[in-house]
């Protein structure tokens, strides 16, 4: 059993925290996983930078063009997080574009994850057809898990098919949009995440985009598993510089 | 060989549809029914009488006898600047106007570059009634007021992209963002031969009316439906696939692609995909493009807004890989002077695009008896600053 499925037997809900490698400053990665555990976040999504992040809000976007231009790359986000394991024991997901991992190379890439001990992956951009029939063979070789999205739109059918396929979690994106803070979730919302529990899935669902505050992870973690915090995280930390992080965690419980 | 995109798809190993789940049921419900609704009686009907009445068509395929003469050939131009908003970008727009009624759809997306097919796209949002939001880069709506400018008498609201660099490439992205953010009601009218299956497929469709054309056309003047070769200019490619569409799977015609060179290939200010670029994923699709070793979409630069993409549709790709294609790139300097002499010998003048795809005398030497069709794709009024700037006029 992997780390994932580990922290998701626990009995409590999880609050996992996404943020962007290499950004504010390009060296934070490490310190920022170490405090996010410390705080006592159950687990985080380490954001690789995209220059083109189609399923992002503004603030992701310009999170990631800054760390960019600051100089992170997939090799020197692998060199930062070598001895990772030392120091932090929670799961690590990478979430990334499909593109900059195919230029790493699929297969080095995945390699590259095990040594380091990242526990799975998160690519919005390569759709489920595809990594069953290219990629998942590889991504099981190197033990990572591939988690899928499904959204309000989502058919109960896919669904379905979605969790048959799915090795951990899926990430229930709470709203047709882009990734971005909200404050509260409306009706439409709540009726989804009803929806979605009463499809009994073999996998937890942990609820991501629009999260944001105590009230909107309390909301989502009524009926699902967990939640992610992204964008409201990275203005934190815009804001308030990486010393913070704790002072975050506590504003959500 | 097959060059005709397959279930899954894909041209040989490039296509598909890489996209966020978000644009998954959209992406499907049109994968499942555009063949579908293209070959319906009604939808074939409306289609082809407005190309006829509305835009035009067919346009006229034009015996260049001058410029035949200078180049010791016989070239055709294929006269899409001569269509209703001067370019070849309504074909396609017409086409999926009608597909988005079709599907229920009652409000419409487009990205645009230069602003050809953000004005395309409002000419028929107008003509339908539909509403309708085009995406351009912040840096494009300045360069390109007149354009700005005809969206919005049309009715169009133009909203500024302002992320990453300014450009096509991210008014592209917006207009995905768009897309997810509106799943249910909108439909993303794409400009190029780009983007998730099917839409390159869909694209290349309804600018198949070129070749189409040209057959009938070239065996009314010259007694033979196929020419020797056939000539485009290639961003993403909408005009050029349109163009050698049915020509494809004709071994005897030549199929010739111009890329914007910019500054020169190698000098780091390039659009030249096939030749700078690698395969990856863009907006939707894997195929070649212009990137960092550590997977990064790099900026292109050309003269011509137009051509200023850093991809390529995936038709072009699979075309460029199997060796189908043959593959030039001509320089701002080349392409502004193939556009001179267009309008000297022939008194028509070129978008800056289509001067791209006339430079190809400079590298390719044709035989006298060879029948050259190149795709005349728009007409020049939009670049007359470009060329009053550059020419000093």
């Amino acid at each position: 059993m992997n780390r994932i499925n580990k922290k998701l037997a626990e009995n409590k809900k999880l609050l996992s925290i996404y943020f962007t490698a290499g950004y504010p400053d390009l060296n934070d990665t490490v310190k920022i996983i170490q405090d996010l555990e410390k705080s006592g976040v159950d687990m985080i999504e380490i954001g690789l930078p995209f220059s083109d992040p189609l399923a992002d809000g503004p603030t992701i976007q310009e999170s990631s063009t800054a760390a960019l231009k600051n100089g992170m790359t997939t090799k020197l986000l692998f060199e930062q997080l070598k001895d990772i394991r030392k120091t932090v024991s929670i799961p690590l997901i990478i979430m990334g574009y499909f593109n900059p991992m195919m230029q790493y190379g699929v297969e080095a890439f995945c390699a590259k994850c095990q040594e380091i001990g990242i526990d799975g992956l998160i690519i919005p951009d390569l759709p489920v057809a595809e990594y069953h029939e290219h990629y998942q063979e590889t991504f099981k070789k190197y033990g990572l898990s591939n988690i899928f999205l499904i959204t309000p739109q989502t058919s109960d059918e896919r669904i379905k098919f979605i969790d048959s396929v799915s090795d951990g979690f899926i990430y229930m994106v709470s709203s047709a949009s882009t990734t971005g803070a909200k404050n509260t979730f409306g009706d439409e919302q709540q009726h989804y995440f009803e929806r979605i529990a009463a499809l009994d899935l073999i996998n937890p669902q942990i609820v991501g985009f629009g999260i944001s505050n105590k009230e909107t992870f309390t909301q989502a973690t009524k009926t699902a598993k967990g939640a992610i915090i992204g964008s409201a995280f990275i203005k934190h930390l815009t804001h308030n510089g990486v010393e913070t992080v704790n002072e975050f965690v506590k504003t959500i419980r | 060989m097959s060059y005709q995109v397959d279930e899954k798809g894909y041209y040989g190993d490039f296509g598909g549809a890489f996209i966020p789940e978000m644009l998954y049921p959209n992406v499907e419900e049109l994968r499942t029914s555009y063949l579908q609704i293209m070959e319906e009686p009604s939808f074939k009907k409306e289609f082809n009488q407005l190309l006829k009445d509305y835009v035009g068509r067919p346009s006229p395929l034009y015996f260049a006898k001058r410029l035949s003469e200078k180049h010791n050939t016989k070239v055709y131009l294929k006269r899409e600047d001569l269509n209703h908003t001067g370019a070849h970008k309504v074909n396609n727009t017409i086409g999926q106007i009608l597909v988005a009624k079709h599907l229920g759809k009652n409000r419409i997306i487009a990205e645009t570059g230069a602003g050809q097919h953000g004005v395309a796209t409002a000419t028929v949002c107008a003509l339908m009634g539909i509403q309708c939001v085009v995406y351009m880069g912040e840096i494009d709506i300045k360069r390109q007021a007149p354009n700005v400018a005809r969206m919005k008498m049309l009715g169009a609201e133009v909203r500024p992209a302002k992320s990453g660099s300014k450009t096509l490439k991210d008014a592209t992205n917006e207009a995905i963002r768009d897309w997810i953010n509106n799943p249910v009601d909108t439909h993303y009218i794409i400009g190029s031969a780009i983007g998730p299956h099917p839409y390159p497929d869909m694209v290349t469709r309804f600018q198949s009316i070129i070749s189409e054309e040209i057959k009938w056309q070239l065996k009314e003047k010259e007694g033979r439906e196929l020419p020797d070769y056939v000539v485009a200019c290639i961003g993403g490619g909408s005009n050029a696939a349109g163009t050698y569409y049915h020509f494809l799977d004709e071994p005897s015609v030549g199929i010739i692609a111009v890329e914007a060179a910019g500054k020169g290939v190698n000098s780091g200010e390039s659009a030249a995909t096939s030749q700078l670029g690698k395969e990856g994923i863009i907006h939707g699709c894997k195929t070649l493009l212009m990137q960092t070793s550590d997977g990064q979409i790099t900026e292109p630069y050309s003269i011509s807004a137009g051509l200023d993409y850093p991809g390529v549709g995936p038709l072009h790709s699979h075309l460029y890989k199997t060796g189908r294609g043959e593959f030039f790139s001509v320089t701002d300097d080349d392409a502004m002077a193939a556009g001179l002499e267009l309008s000297q010998l022939e008194g028509i003048i070129p978008a800056i695009e289509t001067s791209h795809a006339l430079a190809i005398f400079n590298d390719k030497q044709f035989k006298p008896e060879d029948i050259v069709v190149i795709s005349l794709s728009g007409r020049g009024d939009k670049d007359l600053n470009t060329y009053i700037d550059y020419f000093k006029l």
